[in-house]
C-alpha cells in the first residue's frame, strides 16, 4: 500500500504544468530523434546536459526519460519504413516491418509497434513501481564489496557478453574506464593521466566522449561510406487501423515481448538488443504462419517492439536503485545525477522521494503521450525522415560543436571531441562496440571507489570479494558470464571433432 | 600469410597498453595510501589492455575479423570524405577567432557537401541561421556562455 501512495505523490508532482510540459517537450523530442537515423537518445541527452544547471532536478530526469522512452517508440518508424534502424534496439524490427512496408502494410505494422511499445511501456513501468521498492531492500544491504562485485558483473554483461566479440568488447570497457581515470584522483589529490596538461585536471567531460563517439564519429563513418549507400522511403500506405486477425496476432507477441524485455533490461546485464533478437527468434518458433517470417509478418515487429520499450523500463531498475547503469543512455543519465551531487542508489528513495515517484509517475504519463503521438501524428514524423541527408549530417556536426564548446569555451575540448570522433570512426571501422566506452567512463570511478572502500575497511585484504557469500556469488556470475560462453564453444567444437 | 589491417588494431592497443602503463608509473603515491593508493586501478588496467591487446594482435594474424560484414570492409570515398575533413578543420581553427556561427556555418557547408549537396549557398544560408538559431537557443535560454564573435556580439 506503501507503494501506491509513493505513487500517487509521484502523480502530484508529475502533473504540475510545467513537468508535464517538461514530459511532452522530451517524448516530442525522443521521438523525432528516435526518427532521424543517426541520432539517439544517449546523444540528445548528453547534448542537453547543460540544462542541469537551470532547471531542477525533476524536470530535468522527466525530460531525460521521455527523450529514452520517445527514441524507442520513434525508431520503429525508421525500421519499417526506411529500413534503416533509427535505433540499434530496433535492427530487428526492420526484418519483418520493412517487409510489411512494401507489401502496402506500412499502416499496420506502424500501428502494431506503437500500441505494442505502449503495452510494454506501461507493463514495464508498472514493473519499476513494484520491483525497484524490493530492490531497494535488497540493495540496502549491501556493502562495498557487494557493490564492487555487482558492477564488475555489470562491465562483464555489458562489454562481453551483448556484443560480437569479447575480446573487442573489453576492449572499449578499459578504454572507457582509462577515459574515467583521467583528472585529480578524488582520494588522494593526485593527478592521474593529465599528460601535464591543466585543461585535463577535472577530467574530460562524459559529453565531449558521447558527442565524440555518437555524433562525430558515426558521422566520419557514414560520409567515409556514402558513396555506397543508397535508402528507399517506403510511403505511407495502407490503414492505421489494424484489422481483427492483426490484432489476434499481435497481443501475445506483445506480452511476450514485454517479458523478455522487462527482465533482461532490468538484470545488472541490461542491453536492449539481445531481448528483440530472442523475441525474434520466439515469435518465429510460435508463429502459425512461420512461412510468412522474412515476408512481413506482423508478430515480427509486435514482439521486438514490445521487448525494445519493455527493456528501457527493465533498465531504469538498476540504474535508479544501485546506482548501476547498464546502456550508454543509463550511463549519461547517471552523470546528470552527479552534476546535482545526487547519487543514486537505494537511499534516492528516501533522500529524493519526490523526485523518483515523480519521474515514475511521469513515465506512465509519458506512455499516452507517445501513443498519441505516433498513432495520429505519424504521418508527421514520415515527413522529418524527408530531411536530407546533408543537412541532417550537417545540423548534427552544428549541434556536436555548440554541445562541446559551449561546456568551456575552449578548443582543446574541440579538438579532444574530433580525437575522440576519430578514435570512434576506426571503432566502427573495426567493430568494437561504443556503449562499454560510456559505461566504463561513468561506473569506472564508482567502481574504483567502492574497490578501495572495500580494501579500507578490510584493511588491504583482498579475499574479502571471496569470503562474503553474495561478493562471492556475484563474482562467479561474472566470471561465468566471461568465461561460460568460450568454454561451451570450445566443449561443443570437441564433440563436433 | 595476408596482412589484413586489423593487425594494425592489436598493435595499436598493445601501444596504448604501454603508454597506460608507462603514465601509471609517473602517479605519485603518498605512502599513507601506499596499500590502496590511486594506482591499483590504472596498473589494472594496463594490464588488462595488454592482455587483450595480445589477443587481438592474434586474431589479426589469423585473418582479422572483418570479413565477417563484406559491407564494413568497403574501401573509403575519399572525394567525399575529404570535405567533411576540412569542415572540422576549419571550424577547430576559425572558432576562436570569428565565433561559433561563422566557424560552424562553414562546418555545415563543408559537412552538406560531403554527403552529396551541389548547392553551397543555400547550405551556407540554412547553416547561418541554424547556427544563429542554436546559438540563441543555447546562449540566452539555458545561459550557456558560447564565446563570442562578431555576429554573437549582436544579440
Amino acid at each position: 500500500m506503501d507503494t501506491l501512495s509513493q505513487l500517487l505523490n509521484g502523480f502530484a508532482v508529475a502533473l504540475t504544468p510545467i513537468n508535464l510540459m517538461f514530459a511532452l517537450i522530451g517524448t516530442f523530442l525522443g521521438t523525432a530523434i528516435g526518427v532521424l537515423p543517426g541520432i539517439g537518445p544517449a546523444l540528445t541527452i548528453a547534448l542537453l546536459l547543460p540544462i542541469t544547471f537551470k532547471v531542477d532536478p525533476t524536470g530535468a530526469f522527466i525530460l531525460f526519460a521521455g527523450i529514452y522512452y520517445g527514441a524507442m517508440y520513434g525508431g520503429s518508424t525508421t525500421s519499417i519504413l526506411l529500413n534503416t534502424p533509427g535505433e540499434s534496439a530496433t535492427i530487428v524490427t526492420a526484418l519483418e516491418g520493412n517487409r510489411m512496408a512494401k507489401r502496402g502494410r506500412a499502416g499496420a505494422a506502424l500501428a502494431t509497434a506503437a500500441i505494442g511499445s505502449f503495452v510494454a511501456g506501461t507493463i514495464g513501468t508498472v514493473g519499476i513501481t513494484f520491483l525497484a521498492p524490493i530492490v531497494v531492500e535488497l540493495a540496502l544491504k549491501f556493502g562495498p564489496a557487494e557493490y564492487f562485485c555487482l558492477m564488475t558483473l555489470a562491465f562483464v554483461t555489458v562489454s562481453a557478453v551483448l556484443g560480437n566479440s569479447t575480446v573487442r568488447g573489453l576492449v572499449s570497457l578499459f578504454f572507457g574506464i582509462w577515459l574515467g581515470l583521467i583528472g585529480i584522483d578524488l582520494q588522494t589529490g593526485q593527478p592521474r593521466f593529465t599528460f601535464g596538461l591543466i585543461e585535463l585536471l577535472d577530467g574530460i567531460n562524459v559529453i565531449v566522449v558521447a558527442v565524440g563517439l555518437f555524433a562525430v564519429g558515426e558521422t566520419l563513418w557514414l560520409a567515409s561510406r556514402h558513396a555506397h549507400g543508397k535508402d528507399e522511403l517506403l510511403p505511407l500506405s495502407g490503414s492505421l487501423w489494424m484489422t481483427r486477425e492483426e490484432w489476434k496476432r499481435s497481443w501475445k507477441p506483445w506480452l511476450r515481448g514485454t517479458g523478455l524485455g522487462f527482465s533482461i533490461g532490468a538484470l545488472p546485464a541490461g542491453g536492449a538488443e539481445i531481448p528483440t533478437f530472442l523475441s525474434y527468434y520466439i515469435e518465429k518458433k510460435l508463429s502459425l504462419k512461420p512461412e510468412e517470417f522474412g515476408n512481413g509478418a506482423i508478430e515480427g515487429v509486435a514482439g521486438p517492439e514490445a521487448a525494445n520499450n519493455a527493456s528501457a523500463a527493465g533498465v531504469l531498475v538498476p540504474m535508479l536503485t544501485l546506482g548501476l547503469p547498464t546502456s550508454a543512455t543509463a550511463a549519461i543519465m547517471l552523470s546528470a545525477f552527479q552534476s546535482y551531487g545526487i547519487q543514486p542508489g537505494p537511499l534516492l528513495f528516501q533522500t529524493q522521494a519526490n523526485l523518483v515517484w515523480g519521474l515514475i509517475a511521469s513515465l506512465y504519463i509519458a506512455n499516452v503521450m507517445l501513443l498519441v503521438m505516433n498513432l495520429p501524428l505519424v504521418p508527421l514524423w514520415v515527413k522529418i525522415l524527408a530531411v536530407p541527408k546533408p543537412w541532417l549530417y550537417g545540423g548534427i556536426l552544428l549541434f556536436a560543436t555548440i554541445g562541446t564548446y559551449g561546456i568551456s569555451q575552449s578548443v582543446i575540448d574541440l579538438m579532444l571531441l574530433y580525437a575522440i570522433g576519430i578514435a570512434g570512426y576506426f571503432m566502427r571501422r573495426f567493430d568494437f562496440p561504443a556503449a562499454p566506452v560510456i559505461i566504463g567512463m561513468i561506473l569506472g570511478p564508482l567502481a574504483e571507489q567502492e574497490l578501495r572502500r572495500a580494501l579500507t575497511i578490510s584493511q588491504g585484504d583482498w579475499t574479502v570479494f571471496l569470503t562474503r557469500p553474495l561478493s562471492a556469488t556475484l563474482l562467479a556470475l561474472a566470471a561465468a558470464a566471461l568465461l561460460g560462453p568460450h568454454i561451451y564453444a570450445y566443449m561443443a567444437k570437441r564433440r563436433a571433432a | 600469410m595476408r596482412l589484413v589491417p586489423e593487425i594494425w588494431v592489436g598493435v595499436a592497443v598493445l601501444a596504448f597498453a604501454a603508454i597506460v602503463f608507462q603514465q601509471s608509473t609517473a602517479i605519485p603515491v603518498s605512502p599513507l595510501y601506499a596499500r590502496v593508493g590511486p594506482t591499483v586501478v590504472p596498473y589494472a588496467t594496463a594490464f588488462a589492455l595488454g592482455i587483450l591487446g595480445v589477443f587481438l594482435l592474434v586474431a589479426g594474424f589469423r585473418g582479422g575479423w572483418s570479413g565477417d560484414d563484406p559491407e564494413i570492409a568497403l574501401p573509403v570515398d575519399w572525394r567525399s570524405f575529404r570535405w567533411l575533413l576540412l569542415g572540422l578543420a576549419l571550424n577547430v581553427a576559425l572558432i576562436d577567432a570569428l565565433g561559433f556561427i561563422i566557424a560552424s556555418c562553414l562546418l555545415f557547408m563543408c559537412t552538406a557537401r560531403c554527403f552529396g549537396s551541389r548547392k553551397p549557398h543555400v547550405d551556407l544560408g540554412l547553416g547561418f541561421v541554424l547556427a544563429t538559431v542554436a546559438y540563441v537557443g543555447f546562449a540566452k535560454g539555458l545561459g550557456i556562455n558560447i564565446g563570442t564573435g562578431p555576429i554573437e556580439a549582436l544579440f
